[in-house]
């Protein structure tokens, strides 16, 4: 089909496991136009992304950049605030801008669950989700997958625990979504104050110790505890959450398998992963970060063009 | 009731120009020695990988091959209806100084070729590029020439020519359709 | 000043419960008042006949919890507008909370309330006080003074009473005046920062939720006050299993509690919120199948005594936002009878006789209103309806304000014929 992922990529929990698994074989290829000496491609000549980011974010948004100007995209970056207090434009008023002014592309990130939908809804461009409140990251999600595809062949039967902070975590969401949908069999770990009340739903073994996650588990993903956690009275003290689920060296060498050892970052090293195990051989971190970009790559390719006349008038096939 | 294929190339037949396709590839590049080949996605690749077998007994130099996808380098991705899946590009080493030889199976409009330069100049500056395809089928849209050409074929509207590898398609043929009423 | 005909309701089904009354025939209203019901009664002159075949014929329904947003909003509905609405819904009273800005906390804002609701011309306004000044959950307003001037019950509505000390003192000092105290149940440390029911749709759209047991707390914690002091506390819009068990207790005690529920809570369930939409957030939120299921058991069995609306209009440049930060509230007048005859009594589940009794005898017993009567001598209050008839529900053709309600495009059974307050028409359906 023409628009293989339709208009938009606003999460994982509607993809198809073929929609998902399209995304990654095509994201694999991608990988080594960053090993080139001129990392780029002409592919997305002419488009302009903007990149609208309600949220600070170092990683996200430049990993979106470098996919975007690979691609040879026009970018342009707004990083603006969100709070109800300093509220400048409504989100509504600001989609008509970006109407206005014939984006091609949005990659937004903002601090309000559903507001990357929200924009879908209202404008034309394509719109790619890089973090709606404590909804989705599909983009995150999929780098995860694709760095676990590569590790072990394939995700079928796999076993992958999601460490941390699960109840306010849209890596997490989309985490379980995307290993569900790929058949891998998903657990969470965490202290019960941090996982969702309905989390038996969503399918997934729950784990109340780390020690036993680590000991079931093929591959940890080890999610960021977020510092207003402890102020918020979910957990009584970093010092605490590490003494009882931080993934240390010495739980990590109980493992009766080689464990992979992952991270969406940025770490708290100390705090939810210690150093030697983020910097260890298990670690595939930075390989998250390298597949971070290809997989941005290809969601831009899948959805560029999505031109509902052109593809009418399509007629494709060889023409060499 | 589409028309059945013509065969124009059974497996000895192809086996045969592969064989004076490598020998004039060699014969053009004055010898092995700066020599590269790089096939197109898909089948150009397995051709490349013969023309290399070839050279290999007959010259007893190993070739090198790269691999090159040029999906992302089309003309027309915005009206070719569905995605185009993009293959793996592999080209491992630089290119600089290199003859380098394009390989493909079918050369039609030219437009593979002219995406496939443009991609090899992202790559670095050979001291010189050639094509070398199985199939020349006429009908260029672009100034886009084939150095070695295995067989031109003379393909009327709306038919098609096929190349078939053993590595992809279980046989080795290159087949015409002249066009019926198509399914 | 035209003169009041009289009126003549001819071949409806009169259904009153309160008279114990179901039968085809006519009533006749003369001088704003029921003077005769019957069979083929007389047509006096110069009487205005409406034909009601095929139609039913109840006292009028009376809403004991909506919001009319004036004074302070009346961008989004003034007490003349939400009058007309009311009276559209086939509501020939309704009772206006008081979290208004300013809130209507004393004798003058009452006053104006009842001022605006005579003006309005359309149904009866009732004004419901604060229960503490400015709704701070402080001090004490003067329910004496309030009642005095006009007041029908107490509430903090929008908000809970969160001091235990204040809810008892309120219920106790409500006694003095015989008036209800309404209360809106929601643990505010549970509740802080919910957006929906808390539940798999919050976790798989992340939003934070609120938990039943954030109503459930605070309902039997009104219930044991309402024991300890005697007073009639009235649990405003019950969404929950658990809440409903906890009034089948209290009741079963003899304590004064009455409670109502609305018809989204008897209707939709947290999946209406999928897509975020907004026109599906309200508070309490939309629950669980498995609450919605008990609610309405609970209608059934008169542990929920009264159905009310809890109408809250909002502007669309507000609903029209990310959803955590909308505005709770949906708007109900005009979709209450259909949502109502579509969910219960077509599903079996209750009579159009305890529906009209629930809608209308009932709060005007509990909240010692004129009118759920047709009793003859008893002010023309009525209200005409058509339970089997289907209509898209279209909110563009409104006469609230409000345009945010969750079942726009619906096919909904059950459309007004005609209301009368006082023997006056305050509305007919076009067509």
């Amino acid at each position: 089909m023409s628009a293989p992922l339709g208009k938009d990529l606003l999460g994982l929990e509607h993809l198809s496991a073929e929609q998902i698994t399209l995304i990654l074989d095509t994201a694999d290829p991608l990988r080594e136009i960053s090993e080139r000496a001129i990392k780029k491609v002409p592919t997305l000549r002419g488009a302009t992304v903007l990149n609208l980011f309600y949220e600070p974010s170092t990683r996200t948004r430049t990993s979106f950049e470098f996919a975007e100007k690979r691609m040879s995209a026009d970018t342009v970056n707004i990083a603006t605030a969100a709070s109800s207090v300093t509220k400048g434009e409504t989100l509504v008023d600001t989609a008509k801008n970006l109407e206005a002014m014939k984006i091609d592309m949005v990659v937004i990130r903002h601090p309000s669950s559903g507001a990357a939908r929200f924009l879908a809804e209202r404008i034309e461009s394509n719109v790619i989700n890089a973090g709606d409140g404590m909804h989705e990251h599909p983009t995150q999600g999929l780098l995860d997958l694709l760095t676990l595809r590569r590790k072990f062949g394939t995700l079928k039967g796999k076993r992958v625990c999601i460490v941390g902070d699960v109840l306010h975590s849209r890596v997490a969401r989309s985490n379980i979504w995307g290993l569900t949908k790929l058949g891998a069999d998903v657990a969470v770990c965490g202290p019960r104050t941090l996982l969702p009340a309905a989390i038996a739903e969503f399918g997934v073994t729950v784990f109340d110790r780390v020690e036993a996650a680590i000991e079931w588990a093929d591959a940890l993903n080890v999610l960021r505890l977020q510092l207003e956690r402890m102020t918020g009275g979910y957990i009584p003290s970093l010092r605490e959450y590490n003494r009882v689920f931080g993934v240390t060296r010495e739980r990590l060498d109980r493992s009766p398998r080689d464990l992979v050892i992952m991270h969406p970052g940025p770490m708290n090293r100390g705090v939810e992963i210690d150093s030697d195990v983020a910097d260890g051989p298990h670690s595939v971190i930075l390989e998250q970060v390298t597949n971070g970009v290809a997989v941005r790559m290809a969601v831009l390719y899948l959805l560029a063009g999505h031109a509902p006349a052109l593809a009418e008038a399509a007629k494709g096939g060889d023409r060499s | 009731m589409p028309a059945a294929p013509t065969v124009v190339l059974n497996a000895r037949a192809l086996e045969r120009t592969v064989a004076r396709m490598a020998d004039e590839i060699v014969e053009r590049a004055d010898g092995t020695e700066q020599l590269v080949l790089v096939g197109i996605q898909r089948r150009g690749v397995q051709i490349a990988d013969r023309v290399a077998k070839v050279i290999a007994d007959r010259e007893g130099a190993q070739v090198p091959r790269g691999a090159l996808d040029i999906t992302l380098y089309r003309d027309d991705l915005q009206t070719v209806g569905p995605r185009p899946i993009i293959g793996k590009t592999d080209i491992p080493w630089a290119i600089d100084g290199k003859t380098v030889v394009i390989v493909d199976d079918v050369l039609y409009t030219g437009r593979t070729v002219r995406a496939a330069l443009d991609e090899l100049a992202d790559f670095g500056r050979p001291a010189r590029i050639m094509l070398a395809v199985v199939v020349d089928r006429g009908g260029r849209e672009l100034p886009i020439h084939a150095d070695v050409v295995g067989r031109v074929v003379d393909v009327p509207k709306g038919g098609r020519v096929d190349v078939f590898v053993s590595e992809l398609d279980g046989r080795d043929e290159v087949t015409l359709v002249i066009a019926g009423e198509e399914g | 000043m035209t003169e009041l005909r009289d009126v003549v309701l001819r071949g409806g089904r009169l259904l009153d419960p309160s008279s114990n009354l179901d039968g085809v025939g006519d009533l006749l209203v003369r001088n704003g008042k029921v003077e005769a019901l019957g069979g083929n009664l007389g047509t006096p002159d110069g009487a205005e006949v409406i034909d009601c075949k095929g139609q039913v014929v109840t006292p009028g329904f009376i809403d004991v919890h909506c919001h009319l947003r004036e004074p302070g909003r009346e961008d989004v509905e003034t007490i003349q507008s939400g009058a007309r609405a009311a009276a559209a819904g086939g509501f020939t009273a309704v009772c206006a909370m008081p979290n208004t800005d300013p809130v209507t906390d004393n004798q003058a804002a009452i006053g104006f309330v009842l001022k605006q609701g005579r003006a309005a011309n359309a149904a009866r306004v009732y004004p419901i006080g604060a229960i503490s000044i400015g709704q701070k959950g402080e001090r004490l307003a003067e329910f004496g003074e309030m009642v005095h001037a006009g007041a029908v019950a107490v509430s903090d509505d929008g908000k809970p009473v969160v001091s235990a000390q204040l809810m008892r003192t309120a219920l106790e000092y409500a006694r003095t005046f015989g008036i209800p105290v309404a209360d809106h149940c929601e643990e505010p440390t549970l509740a802080a920062g919910g957006a929906m029911h808390e539940g798999f749709v919050s976790a798989r759209l992340g939003l934070k939720g609120i938990p039943a047991e954030a109503e459930e707390i605070m309902a039997i914690r009104d219930i044991l006050l309402a024991r300890l002091t005697g007073g009639h506390v009235h649990l405003c819009h019950m969404s929950t299993k658990g809440s409903v068990e906890l009034i089948r207790w209290g009741k079963e005690r003899g304590i004064s509690v009455t409670a109502e529920a609305c018809p989204h809570h008897l209707s939709l369930t947290d999946a209406a919120v999928e897509g975020y939409n907004t026109n599906a957030k309200m508070n309490p939120p939309l629950r669980s199948a498995v609450d919605v299921e008990a609610v309405q058991q609970a209608v059934k069995d008169g542990t929920i005594d009264v159905l009310a609306t809890d109408h809250a209009p909002h502007h669309n440049d507000e609903k029209s936002r990310e959803f955590a930060d909308a505005p709770n509230g949906i708007i109900g007048l005009e979709t209450a009878l259909p949502v109502n005859v579509t969910w219960l009594v077509k599903s079996g589940i209750i009579s159009l006789a305890t529906l009209v009794e629930r809608m209308s005898c009932a709060p005007a017993r509990l909240f010692n209103l004129p009118g759920g009567t047709l009793r003859r001598g008893s002010a023309a209050d009525i209200t005409v309806f058509d339970p089997d008839q289907a209509w898209t529900v279209d909110p563009a053709a409104f006469l609230t304000k409000g345009r945010n309600t969750p079942y726009g495009g619906r096919i909904l059974h059950g459309r007004v014929g005609c209301t009368l307050v006082d023997g006056r028409i305050v509305f007919r359906k076009m067509g």
